[in-house]
């Protein structure tokens, strides 16, 4: 069994600078074993899409603070499908309501994780969702 | 007669004996105590720790140099602090309820929250804006919103802070043209706007142009406002936002005096005289959760630029070497398990901010992990401020806190540890250099790395969320911006656009770009291109032609 190094785009859609959660989860994925790119602030749903494929990436992590993920979240879930990116996993943070959750679930997004959720469980969920899929193939 | 008693020679004593034969039964808790900023703390502080200073020069009296006691040398029993709740979101009209509530449950200052398209100026009509308008506050694309959003609000009664930074003179020229139509004269206007760009690039991200260029904008406003504004805070240099962004104690107030030094460099290279324009600086901290760390950091930062503004800059007048400074609680300390446990967090923030002396106070609601708040979550944040207001006692007395041995060593110690991180950021050339370089950017990336670390490795405890942790039922009531007010607010948009003289606006941003290859003040011309009803994206889009935009470099460290 060939072991592939996870890869993972830690990407901040639309305008909001908040990049704390951002840069701490990706350094945290990086030092976990997994390759991390981060895009930086203000990318379009677009531009990250184009990354995630062009990148051959696993992950999308979305970091949203500014209350525009449910716009932004299912439209990086509807491109990386229309662009052949149907099977990367999408999964978000940030100040999201858990109202909001059902929603963004329903558009898509594998999980989302709330503000104070301990790393290890990202990590966990990752390893799982792509662990089961390797066994899929 | 009482024999003279060395306090050394005691205290040696006592560790011999009192402390040893309790420690050898048990241990303490932890090996080292340590804050926010890795300051070992002793176990118990004693006279000896801060003696052999000059009080005079170290602590002095209130309202009088270095002003470590106050600024005021009655403080809040003068006055109490303003009691200003950061607000806004959906539209000017919503927004414009939502201050008129806030002000009859007793607020006495507006704080205006804007939504990003209007804090990076654009239009909400503008493709990047999807999703963003009226979000994390009120949208704003002309006067014509401005004039909704202050509505039936006397500009004359009231003081309002704006947090504005990239697109500052835009708005606080729709603001003077507001008071003009409410026939308010531009002297008689009392508020702030942020205006500091250059945590934006270390912590915030709402820049539009280059550092060069923003500083030219600032430093006009600095001129315009000392002329036509005099009791305007023209900048609101802030250490609130490096906090969130993961900052130590001493790392805040080491990168936003830095930031303070630059703006005085930059507005005295344009010929200004310091003191013509010092006595405006305002400035803006964290009061985050070590709570004598909080108290001393307030104390310190205000000594400390007290000692620039004189020592290093000349000042000459009193108002020129104070530091008058707005608070607002930790957002990033919030959390979202057990979100009543915020009330709590919140009120001991508040405090150590009024026990630091602070000149106005934001202390947030218990609901902002998930959203913005809830007219129900605001009041009981506003109550936490008027019951330490009126019913705590604490402000009855200037500076109660002062002399406590370990405050004091603790301002000390924080002095010390953020005049060091001044003195790098000096060697490398100052704050710009330092945030072209990313320095800051590095060294706050690695503060959020270590906390984070600490929490996950239950070093740090938190309660209710790696401790005392429960089962839940999701919090409910939550405030949800309707999507409805993305259209509503375009379609507002058009009609300012088909209603206003096209001529007379393309004329005005055509003398806007013209001044802005030049070296004259830009306020005038962005105050008649406000005035005849042309777009904050407009605006922007006249200046971005001229001055380029900036690009973060983005590495994880």
């Amino acid at each position: 069994m060939s072991k592939r190094t996870i890869r993972v785009l830690i990407a901040k859609p639309g305008l909001d600078g908040h990049d704390r959660g951002a840069k701490v989860i990706a350094r945290a994925l990086r030092d976990a074993g997994m390759e991390v790119i981060y895009t930086g602030i203000r990318q379009t749903p677009e531009q990250i899409a184009v990354t995630a494929i062009q990148e051959g990436v696993d992950v999308v992590g979305l970091s949203c603070l500014s209350g525009a993920h449910k716009q932004l979240f299912p439209e990086v879930v509807q491109l990386l499908r229309q662009k052949g990116g149907g099977d990367i996993i999408v999964i978000g943070g940030g100040i999201i309501p858990y109202e909001d959750i059902p929603i963004l679930k329903e558009a898509g997004v594998a999980e989302v994780f709330q503000p104070g959720t301990p790393i290890e469980e990202i990590i966990r969920f990752i390893s799982s969702r792509l662990g089961n899929r390797n066994r899929g193939h | 007669m009482k024999s003279k008693v060395n306090l050394r020679d005691e205290y040696a004593r006592w560790e011999e004996t009192t402390l040893k034969k309790v420690l050898e039964r048990s241990a303490e808790r932890r090996e080292s105590f340590k804050t926010t900023s890795d300051i070992d703390l002793k176990r118990v502080y004693m006279p000896f720790d801060t003696e052999g200073r000059d009080y005079m020069q170290e602590m002095g009296l209130p309202g009088e140099y270095p002003f470590t006691r106050g600024v005021q040398p009655t403080m809040y029993r003068g006055r109490f602090w303003t009691m200003r709740q950061y607000a806004g979101f959906a539209t000017a009209e919503e927004t414009n309820q939502r201050y008129k509530y806030l002000l009859r449950q007793g607020q006495t200052g507006l704080s205006v929250a804007f939504d990003l398209p209007t804090q990076i100026g654009y239009d909400s009509d503008y493709p990047l804006c999807t999703g963003e308008v009226g979000k994390c506050g009120v949208a704003i694309d002309s006067l014509a919103d401005m004039e909704i959003l202050f509505d039936g609000i006397p500009l004359d009664k009231v003081s309002t802070s704006m947090t504005i930074n990239a697109t500052a003179a835009m708005l606080l020229a729709m603001y003077i043209a507001v008071a003009h139509k409410q026939a308010v004269p531009m002297d008689q206007l009392r508020g702030t706007i942020q205006n500091d760009i250059l945590k934006e690039y270390t912590a915030r991200g709402t820049y539009i142009y280059p550092p060069r260029e923003s500083m030219r904008i600032i430093t006009d406003i600095f001129a315009f406002c000392g002329e036509h504004l005099p009791q305007w805070n023209t900048i609101s240099i802030s250490g609130y936002h490096i906090r969130e962004a993961g900052s130590s104690a001493v790392q805040e107030v080491a990168f936003t005096l830095a930031d303070g030094i630059a703006y005085v460099e930059a507005a005295i290279e344009t010929g200004m005289d310091v003191d013509s324009f010092a006595s405006r600086l305002s400035f803006f901290f964290g009061a985050h959760n070590n709570f004598l760390e909080e108290i001393a950091k307030f104390r310190a930062a205000r000594r400390m630029w007290a000692r620039i503004m004189r020592e290093r800059f000349g000042a000459r007048k009193p108002s020129s070497w104070m530091l008058r400074f707005h608070t607002q609680t930790a957002g990033c300390t919030l959390t979202a398990q057990q979100p009543a446990n915020n009330v709590i967090r919140v009120a001991f923030q508040a405090l150590s901010a009024v026990l630091g002396g602070t000149q106005s106070l934001h202390t947030n609601s218990r609901d902002e992990a998930f959203a913005l708040p809830s007219e129900e979550s605001v009041t009981i944040a506003l109550r936490t401020q008027q019951i330490i207001a009126y019913e705590n006692g604490v402000a009855d007395i200037v500076d109660p806190l002062g002399g406590s041995y370990a405050i004091e060593a603790l301002t000390d110690q924080i002095e010390e540890r953020a005049t060091e991180y001044i003195h790098k950021i000096d060697e490398m050339g100052g704050a710009i250099k330092g945030i072209e370089s990313g320095f800051m950017q590095r060294e706050i990336a690695d503060s959020a790395y270590r906390y984070q670390r600490e929490i996950e490795e239950k070093e740090r405890i938190v309660v209710g969320l790696n401790e005392f942790t429960a089962e839940e039922t999701p919090f409910a009531d939550i405030l949800q911006i309707r999507p409805e007010v993305e259209r509503y607010q375009k379609e507002k948009l058009n009609r300012v656009r088909g209603k206003r003289d096209s001529k007379k606006v393309q004329d005005s941003l055509n003398r806007l770009r013209e001044a802005a290859q030049g070296t004259e003040n830009l306020m005038p011309y962005i105050l008649e291109a406000v005035k005849c009803y042309a777009t904050l994206g407009e605006i922007a889009d006249a200046m971005r032609e001229v001055f380029g935009e900036h690009r973060e470099h983005t590495t994880i460290t």
